[in-house]
């Protein structure tokens, strides 16, 4: 079954502040798919309709074929991960687990039974009786997904369930999640604003950016294509190039004209035709570095330029490279022992070459976006960001 | 004088003040003399009289009556509108939280002539029931003003993760909002509780024949009763008041 969970047409806005615009997606069942992207960006709002917290002002949520985006949330099979995981702090790590059985009126002892296999799973069974004031952080992860798994959801809803955790942490849960993915198979939907972790953990991702989807598709897909600066940036670091479309080569190349640079030949898998607009990106682990000028090769792309800055990172070294007006990122990657070379230094001038399908270009570009390779990524959206939860229970107070 | 005796000398007249008129009251209800003055030695000669005084008895039973209804309506319709408080926003809402707020600030003998003239106007006759409706609505105020800071740093996404396991709305509520909140609301009804067991000033206006309450008898026994009794029947008061406001004080500092 193919889709499984079907968003078509969302709207949802806050007052004036539109969270979700005109969101369609379709996700498979058993996969991991992750909502990305900066605070604000809509991610949660979508999450929480598909839980049923909030209701889209237009579109509807279909899950196996059938309509529930009017369902109230008790009667959707999906279940939630908060962010704070809402262990209910009265009750037991067991009766926490078992609460959405016994609100369900189940038969005790099949409860007991399936608490148990909970907790095993959970690896806790030794923490059972303990309240959630006195386990983990990484433990109440842990009951959470329990708590949520053991009511069998056709989907479970992770909203940003590793922010609260630290780095070390926040890894290990991660190969955690994934494990217990493995073992249920359960489609997930997974929310969050680091990249990194819906890279290693999803099957696909869906980018998002003021309340739209930038773009879907596969991690490495996303990485390796972006169809907007605004992914490029906000997954990795890139160099962006503006240019024109000068002429054809061959059948599947254009030659570019960018200031500055002799004719760079780039893949041409968007249809760009001859004379339009264009903007280049290219990643900075995809260049070559040398001081020899290198062997002649049709399809590579080669220019002069200067080290301006050098950042050894034992793996990898940083160069940044002036050429004309635009400073490169480069990384190089250290394959060999490195104290047997003389690497290059800085101020070396120095050839900077890139083969044809490296590079990409942009269907839209926003020189906004560039800045987003300087902001963590939990900062970016912040100006800009509506308060994205605003449930309607939560809130502060009247006076 | 050294900059440091300002500061002991405030501390020991706070204290004297504060406390040596109930010390004193104290010791006295044991004082076996008739009269303050001298120490005659130790009795209970005051506290068995206490306890042969049917009016007292009487008084007591009037007492416990308003404070448990009053504190128990209180504590329904202080919970809602402290709910109601935070549930909704609106410029409407500053009114309520005006009117929710004034009982607390308002001289009580203001509401207390009010309240007498609201009855009067009414028609209802003064008694037990028009002193708990008096004290009912001083008390709403407190359980509001505690349950409604309970509600401020509730949690409440732990009704949608109860929603979400699959409760109903009203599940929800009884299995995760009531136990967590339960003792904020009981805080706030001991807090009543307290407040209508020692009220006068209100309870002297509204209160009619038969309807005598503690506070009100103690005030009449020091026109023409036995001042050693008062003593006594007093340190009675003041131990249950003072059970009650550590109890209630370790229900508020219990955070869940």
């Amino acid at each position: 079954m193919d889709d499984f969970l079907v968003f078509e047409g969302l709207s949802k806005s806050f007052g004036a502040v539109q969270a979700v615009a005109q969101v369609s997606l379709t996700v498979r069942q058993g996969e991991i798919f992750s909502l990305l992207g900066p605070s604000g960006c809509g991610k949660t709002t979508l999450l929480r309709m598909v839980a049923g917290f909030e209701t889209p002002d237009t579109g509807r949520i279909l899950l196996g074929g059938e309509d529930i985006t009017d369902l109230p949330p008790n009667r959707r099979k999906v279940n939630t991960i908060f962010q704070n995981y809402a262990l209910f702090p009265h009750l037991s790590v067991r009766e926490n687990i078992a609460f959405g059985r016994r609100v369900a009126r189940q038969p005790r002892a099949e409860i007991e039974r399936d608490v148990d296999r909970m907790l095993e799973l959970i690896q806790m069974e030794a923490y059972a009786d303990r309240r959630p004031d006195e386990i983990s952080g990484g433990q109440k992860q842990r009951v959470a997904v329990a708590r949520a798994l053991i009511n069998k959801p056709r989907v479970l809803l992770l909203d940003e369930p590793l922010a609260a955790l630290d780095l070390k942490l926040r890894q290990h849960m991660l190969m955690e999640l994934d494990l217990i993915h493995d073992e249920v198979g359960i489609t997930f939907l997974y929310v969050t604003h680091d990249q990194g972790e819906a890279m290693s953990l999803s099957d696909r991702i869906a980018v998002m950016n003021h309340g739209r989807i930038e773009q879907t598709g596969a991690p490495a897909e996303i990485y390796e294509a972006p169809r907007s600066s605004f992914v490029a940036a906000f997954i990795g670091d890139t160099n962006f190039f503006d240019g024109v479309a000068s002429a054809q080569s061959g059948a599947d190349y254009l030659r570019l004209t960018i200031e500055g640079f002799p004719p760079v030949l780039c893949y041409n898998d968007k249809g760009i035709s001859v004379g339009a607009p264009v903007n280049l990106s290219v990643r900075p682990e995809k260049f070559s570095l040398s001081r020899e000028e290198p062997a002649a090769d049709p399809l590579r792309n080669v220019v002069r330029g200067q080290v301006e800055d050098v950042i050894y990172m034992g793996a990898q070294t940083k160069y940044w490279v002036r050429v004309e007006a635009y400073r490169l990122a480069v990384t190089l990657q250290h394959r060999r022992f490195a104290l047997d070379e003389k690497p290059i230094t800085w101020n070396e001038a120095v050839w900077v070459s890139w083969h044809a399908d490296d590079g990409f270009m942009l269907e839209r570009y926003s020189e906004a976006d560039e800045e987003l390779m300087n902001t963590p990524p939990e900062e970016v959206g912040e100006e800009w960001a509506p308060e994205e939860s605003e449930g309607d229970a939560a809130g502060s107070p009247a006076p | 004088m050294k900059p440091g005796r300002i500061p002991r000398a405030t501390l020991i007249l706070v204290l004297l003040f504060f406390y040596g008129p109930i010390l004193i009251l104290a010791v006295s209800s044991f004082n076996a003399s008739r009269f303050g003055g001298s120490w005659d030695g130790f009795s209970l000669r005051w506290y068995r009289q206490l306890f042969h005084d049917r009016a007292v008895w009487d008084a007591l039973r009037n007492t416990l009556i308003v404070a448990l209804v009053s504190t128990t309506a209180a504590m329904g319709l202080g919970t809602t509108a402290a709910f109601a408080l935070h549930r909704y926003r609106s410029r409407l809402q500053l009114w309520h939280y005006g009117l929710v707020y004034a009982p607390l600030v308002i001289p009580d003998i203001l509401m207390g002539m009010s309240l007498l003239l609201f009855f009067v106007s009414l028609r209802l006759p003064l008694g037990l029931l028009s002193i708990t409706l008096a004290h009912i609505t001083f008390c709403i105020s407190y359980v509001a003003m505690v349950v409604l800071a309970r509600l401020q740093d509730f949690d409440f996404s732990l009704i949608e993760a109860a929603l979400d396991l699959g409760a109903s709305r009203w599940t929800a509520i009884r299995h995760v909002l009531l136990p967590l909140l339960a003792p904020g609301v009981l805080a706030g009804g001991l807090l009543a509780f307290t407040l209508s067991v020692d009220d006068f000033v209100i309870t002297f206006f509204v209160a009619g024949p038969g309807s005598t309450t503690l506070p009100i008898y103690i005030y009449s026994m020091i026109k023409h009763g036995s001042p050693p009794m008062i003593n006594a029947l007093s340190v009675i008061l003041l131990a249950l008041t003072f059970i009650v406001v550590m109890l209630s004080q370790h229900l508020t500092e219990k955070r869940t």
